[in-house]
């Protein structure tokens, strides 16, 4: 993996490469009494319960039924898979992060441009719209729940009667879609953070210089402002998805994943089947299916996109 | 009337923001909505259509201490965040020192790897978790949320402190070890002292992840090291309808975040992009 | 007493030799001046004398002590780096004292040590600012002004006015050549400039892919060059390059046949070349004159003139297709297009050998 950002420094000149030191044995035993602690720790974070899931996944084991641990191969993947839930989750995952990397994505560019033109208030406006990434996601979902979506007294409720519509009920006709909402409200705004950011290193001489050749809002916009932001949308797309794979507290404040699997997703599966059937075995085996989907999505990305968020072009 | 082209161009920006300002409005809404909903009697609160204006109460804010105890919750949240946030310093920093100014080959390959255990979804080693705190006695315990939040955020904060320390050219330490600092001075007086708005930043990000956290706060603790967040959750049992209530917790719980967030948004954006954005 | 003595050193870096064997004697109170072109190694050579960096082979001792592998803080000498790396959240006092309060030094002692720098430098006024307050040339001096407390055996220097702007390049150039006479002490400097070179230095060494070329006084580097390398970078306009051949050799003169045709006799030992060799002819700028195409045998095409308003600098074409430089006075005047003749003075010539070696002259000026 080309990883360049990190070494924009060493690659300056042949003389400056020498700069980068000698390996002197000080500095080993610096790097490794500094290192070490962080690299064990996560080692250990990582390697111990992923071991431990593993194992569990292949015995049978509920926390109902104590002391019948038999080795029972990959029979809980085949339970879990075969689980009315599984598909149901897995598509609703898919679904879920899909949608709101779209929104995300496609509104906070435009936003991100939108406020990057100076108008009167720029600094207020920027502060509402990254407040919802800092509000915390259980809050979000009840206010979203109770006070805005809530087919009586919420605010859009009140909006549909007074252009005489009827009121939705959100949660019971359109679940996912409720529940996408609540998560883009979050998420938006971290993407306009890091993209309205961005957008104030873009070089105002090459927008200047464009504009002399004769290039208008939209051929700047798309010839010059979508570049720039190529790779902060990279790095949007990298950790929304990482963050989105686990989407739990907005459901299980909501909906608890109703009705029926509609809004389940595999992290709220994995929950229900752990934490409320107590089926140590199945849950985790539906962790490492998880776990692997996350790696397929985390590999897939890396190469769509990682070269982007590693190469710093300089 | 022809417009001039100064004048065309005057009216372009009014109108954008405009549209900027109601962007942020809509974005804004629920916020504001929470924060006048708990100023609202409960019967004011769920009222049909409802009130934009109303006598404001603040028996809300009185109450949840007395019904919930806000703050037993709320000094979870304390502890938690910012024992997580030192803890995970301690480790950050010194790691985050010797990769940027004594790289090696491994320096990049760590990173990446320490960014790659990010990837582990939390579900996929829940119940491991969950067990070890239940057989070690540390469920529903602060000391868990901490070595948890702690971990989960140590690679967010490696890679910040380092993208900041890699700004400071080398030449300064050297110029200090010249000086006859020792490596404890080299950190102590020259390069803590340049980095502290870095440092202070990364601490502020680890504070609101935590802070914020929802998925182990919710499976790990029941009452007595439960946090906001978890406090939160329980308002959504359908039994009784307490949304004042509930708005005032929340604009309590989020609103030293909000605050946080807001005064150091350009920083913070650095150690949520792991520094690919600055 | 500061008398730096490097036997055989070498550094290598990731398997790469950037100094391959080292051999250097300063003097006390000597100016040296490490020069050559990006990526020589002069740098390194610095670094290693200031103990930045470890030495893979050799030694490095001052006044008789083994420093090769002494802290840097405890080899008793101080650096100027090319960035000024000042302690941003310090002011200039602080700055400028911050070594002496590292090393316990009585607070009164301190304060007059600072004055006295500041004294020197100029910088009075300054001592409460912070780094970011000052202009570029004052930031040159505080980091001076850094060393200058120290006391230190040595002062090095890391191409120190690469940073700063012309002009203000060379008033710094005076200053460090008035603090260096003014303070008695010895410096290394380390520059890619061969003009700061040569107006600092008692003493230069050429340095080249990690080795060292040549040392000597900048003069003795001008008049005698070693090897075309030394010859070429050494000088401005650089010296011109011809390619020849020899045609006949006895004791006391060469005879060379240009590619363009002309032949020259040069006062220079016959001893170490025969006829028939390849040879190149070096000439500075300043040792050509431009005569009537009639009164020359080497004529050439006039190509770009520049007039600088003391000198003129004429760039010309030889009939084989080779370039050459010429000083010329201030109200020259030349046509691009034009014929000329050449006049070469030929006590100035300078003849390598295939491997790019001097071939010595007959009246060696004294170095």
């Amino acid at each position: 993996m080309n990883t360049t950002s990190l070494d924009s420094r060493t690659t300056q000149q042949p003389e400056d490469k020498a700069r980068q030191g000698g390996v002197s044995r000080y500095e080993n035993r610096l790097r490794l009494a500094t290192v070490s602690p962080s690299v064990l720790l996560l080692l250990v974070w990582m390697i111990v319960p992923l071991a431990m899931t593993i194992y569990f996944s292949t015995i049978r084991y509920n926390l109902l039924y104590p002391g019948e641990n038999d080795f029972v191969g990959l029979e809980n993947f085949y339970y879990f898979i075969t689980d009315a839930g599984f598909l149901a989750g897995a598509a609703n995952t898919l679904i879920l992060v899909g949608s709101v990397l779209l929104i995300s994505v496609v509104l906070g560019v435009l936003i991100s441009v939108l406020v990057d033109i100076d108008f009167w208030g720029r600094g207020l406006v920027r502060v509402m719209l990254i407040s919802p990434f800092f509000i915390m996601p259980t809050v979000s979902a009840l206010v979203w729940k109770n006070l805005l979506l809530h087919p009586v007294s919420g605010i859009f409720a009140a909006i549909w009667r007074f252009f005489g519509a009827t009121p939705v009920d959100w949660f019971t006709h359109y679940p996912m879609f409720s529940i996408i909402m609540i998560v883009s409200w979050q998420w938006l705004p971290f993407a306009i953070l890091i993209l309205m950011t961005a957008m104030q290193s873009l070089d105002q001489e090459q927008k200047d210089a464009a504009r002399l050749d004769g290039a208008g809002p939209l051929a700047i916009f798309w010839h010059i402002t979508l570049p720039h932001l190529s790779r902060p949308i990279a790095v949007v797309v990298m950790i929304e998805t990482i963050f989105l794979l686990s989407v739990f507290a907005e459901i299980y404040t909501t909906t608890s994943g109703g009705p029926g699997y509609e809004t389940t997703n595999l992290a709220y599966l994995i929950y229900n089947q752990a934490l409320l059937q107590f089926d140590v075995g199945m849950a985790s085996a539906g962790g490492l299916i998880a776990v692997v989907i996350a790696n397929i999505a985390a590999f897939v990305l890396i190469r769509l996109i990682g070269k982007n968020l590693t190469d710093k072009a300089s | 009337m022809m417009l001039t082209l100064k004048q065309t161009r005057q009216l372009r920006t009014f109108l954008l923001g405009l549209l900027a300002w109601a962007v942020g409005l809509v974005m804004f809404f629920p916020i504001f909505w929470m924060i006048l909903t708990s100023f609202k009697t409960e019967l004011a609160a769920f009222a049909s259509p409802p009130e934009l204006f109303f006598t404001p109460t603040l028996e809300n804010y009185v109450e949840i201490q007395q019904r919930s105890g806000y703050f037993s919750f709320a000094w979870n949240s304390v502890v938690v965040s910012f024992g997580s946030t030192i803890i995970g310093m301690l480790i950050a920093v010194p790691a985050a020192y010797s990769m940027a100014f004594y790289e090696s080959k491994r320096t990049k390959s760590t990173l990446l790897w320490m960014l790659s255990t990010k990837m582990l979804p939390p579900v996929g080693v829940l119940m491991p978790i969950y067990l070890l705190c239940k057989n070690t006695g540390l469920l529903d315990t602060r000391t868990a949320l901490v070595i948890i939040y702690t971990l989960i955020n140590l690679p967010i904060m490696v890679w910040m402190v380092y993208s900041f320390f890699k700004e400071i050219p080398k030449d300064i330490l050297e110029a200090a070890r010249l000086d006859g600092a020792t490596p404890l001075q080299e950190i102590s007086r020259v390069l803590l002292p340049i980095s502290k708005g870095g440092l202070a930043s990364t601490m502020l990000l680890s504070l609101i992840l935590s802070w914020n956290e929802a998925f182990w706060s919710l499976n790990l603790t029941a009452s007595k090291a439960a946090p906001l967040t978890a406090l939160i959750a329980s308002y959504s049992s359908p039994e009784g309808l307490f949304w004042a209530k509930l708005s005032a917790v929340s604009t309590l719980a989020c609103a030293p975040i909000l605050i946080i967030g807001w005064l150091s948004q350009k920083q913070l954006v650095r150690g949520l992009s792991f520094g690919a954005v600055k | 007493m500061a008398d730096l003595k490097i036997r055989k050193l070498r550094k290598v870096f990731d398997g790469l030799e950037i100094i391959k064997g080292v051999d250097l004697d300063i003097n006390d109170h000597e100016f040296v001046v490490f020069v050559g072109p990006s990526g020589c190694g002069k740098s390194t050579l610095l670094r290693l004398i200031a103990g930045l960096e470890e030495v893979t082979s050799g030694t490095i001792s001052l006044d008789g002590r083994d420093i090769t592998d002494v802290t840097p803080a405890k080899r008793d000498l101080a650096m100027v780096f090319q960035t000024y790396a000042l302690y941003p959240h310090m002011s200039v006092r602080k700055n400028m004292s911050f070594a002496l309060d590292l090393a316990g030094i009585d607070k009164s002692e301190v304060e007059a040590k600072v004055q006295d720098a500041a004294r020197i430098l100029e910088l009075g006024h300054l001592l409460e600012r912070k780094p970011k307050a000052l202009s570029g040339g004052q930031r040159q001096r505080v980091a001076i002004g850094r060393a200058i407390v120290r006391n230190p055996k040595v002062f090095l220097f890391d191409e120190p006015l690469s940073n700063l702007d012309a002009a203000l390049r060379v008033q710094m150039r005076l200053e460090l050549a008035r603090l260096h006479h003014d303070l008695n002490a010895t410096m290394i400097y380390v520059t890619h400039d061969q003009v700061e070179a040569m107006t600092l230095a008692d003493k230069v060494v050429v340095l080249n892919g990690g080795r060292i070329e040549q040392v000597g006084s900048p003069m003795a580097l001008y008049h005698n060059p070693v090897n075309q390398f030394v010859a070429g970078f050494i000088g401005t306009p650089k010296m011109g390059f011809l390619d020849a051949r020899v045609i006949s050799t006895d004791p006391h003169s060469v005879t060379i046949e240009l590619a363009a045709g002309t032949r020259l006799q040069l006062p220079i030992s016959g001893a170490r070349v025969s006829a028939g060799n390849k040879v190149t002819l070096g000439i500075r700028p300043e040792h050509i004159e431009v005569v009537k195409a009639s009164e020359s045998a080497f004529q050439v095409e006039m190509d770009v003139t520049e007039h600088l308003g003391s000198d003129t600098f004429c760039y010309v074409r030889t009939s084989s297709g080779e370039t050459l430089t010429v000083r010329a006075p201030g109200d020259f005047t030349g046509e691009f297009g034009q014929r000329v003749g050449l006049a070469l003075d030929l006590n100035h010539c300078h003849l390598f050998d295939e491997s790019g070696l001097t071939i010595p002259k007959l009246n060696q000026r004294a170095a």
